[in-house]
């Protein structure tokens, strides 16, 4: 995890093509975010947590998709934040499709640590073209980072 | 049709916080109930799911955005419900 640049996932454990994804994080022993999130007593920020979990369903998403459209977090219901999530911790991030409508996506998201839930949340994406050409080549470029591209594939868009 | 109406209504209502009284069969649901684009993914998920079907957004959206189509069609509530109708009725049809 790079929490500053919002790089929230360090590798993909397994891509189901029927629609789910693990994908794995450890949070870094420092970071500017905990110098106020919280003095004394820092851990990540809720919001963070559900962005990771969006991360991780909109790569699926993506990957299911082949990199064609970009998934736009549009709203987050039922989020759980569950316990703490501390400088070190390791992270497991599971996510899987709920609903695959015609322009959206709905996706349930679940972060463990050590096997146990830490936070869950159900999201839904609007898909939609990428609006800039400079996005979609630094979505590529995690998309080869994460292993979902080639480099080949990743500059075939 | 009826049935698919109150349905329809009900979900609009829930979803975007609409009195059920003022939702109509001639009611177009952005222009007149005043849903947003969200609450509109909102009111489709519920659709699709209550209905078991994949409303076509898209093409229809393509459709108005081109000027094929006027978006009443597609968005006016009682419009929808015959478009969902039809969408259930090739459903449950069995493939040949």
């Amino acid at each position: 995890m790079r929490l500053e640049y919002f790089q929230m996932l360090d590798g993909i454990e397994r891509l189901d093509t029927a629609g789910s994804i693990c994908a794995i994080a450890s949070v870094p022993a420092a970071s500017s975010v905990f110098e106020g999130h919280f003095p004394g007593h820092p851990i990540v920020p809720g919001v963070l947590l559900l962005e990771t979990m969006a991360q991780a369903s909109g790569y699926m998403l993506l990957a299911l998709d082949g990199f064609r459209r970009m998934p736009f977090f549009a709203k987050a219901t039922e989020v759980n934040f569950r316990s703490f999530v501390r400088p070190g911790d390791r992270l497991s991030i599971e996510a899987e499709r709920v609903h695959d409508g015609s322009g959206y996506v709905v996706t349930r998201g679940t972060i463990r640590r050590g096997g146990a839930r830490v936070c869950d949340a159900q999201m839904m994406f609007r898909l939609v073209a990428f609006p800039s050409p400079e996005l979609e080549r630094h979505v590529r470029s995690e998309g080869v980072r994460l292993s979902f591209l080639s480099p080949a594939e990743a500059s075939d868009g | 049709m009826a049935d698919t109406f109150g349905t329809v209504a009900e979900i609009i209502s829930s979803t975007s916080d609409v009195p059920l009284g003022d939702i109509r069969p001639d009611s177009h649901i952005m222009n007149d109930l005043g849903v947003d684009s969200l609450a509109f993914l909102d009111i489709a998920f519920e659709i699709d799911k209550r209905f078991g079907i994949k409303m076509p957004i898209e093409d229809w959206l393509q459709e108005v955005n081109e000027g094929r189509a006027e978006s009443a069609e597609y968005f006016r509530v009682g419009n929808l419900c015959q478009r969902i109708e039809g969408l259930v009725s090739r459903a449950a049809a069995p493939a040949v």
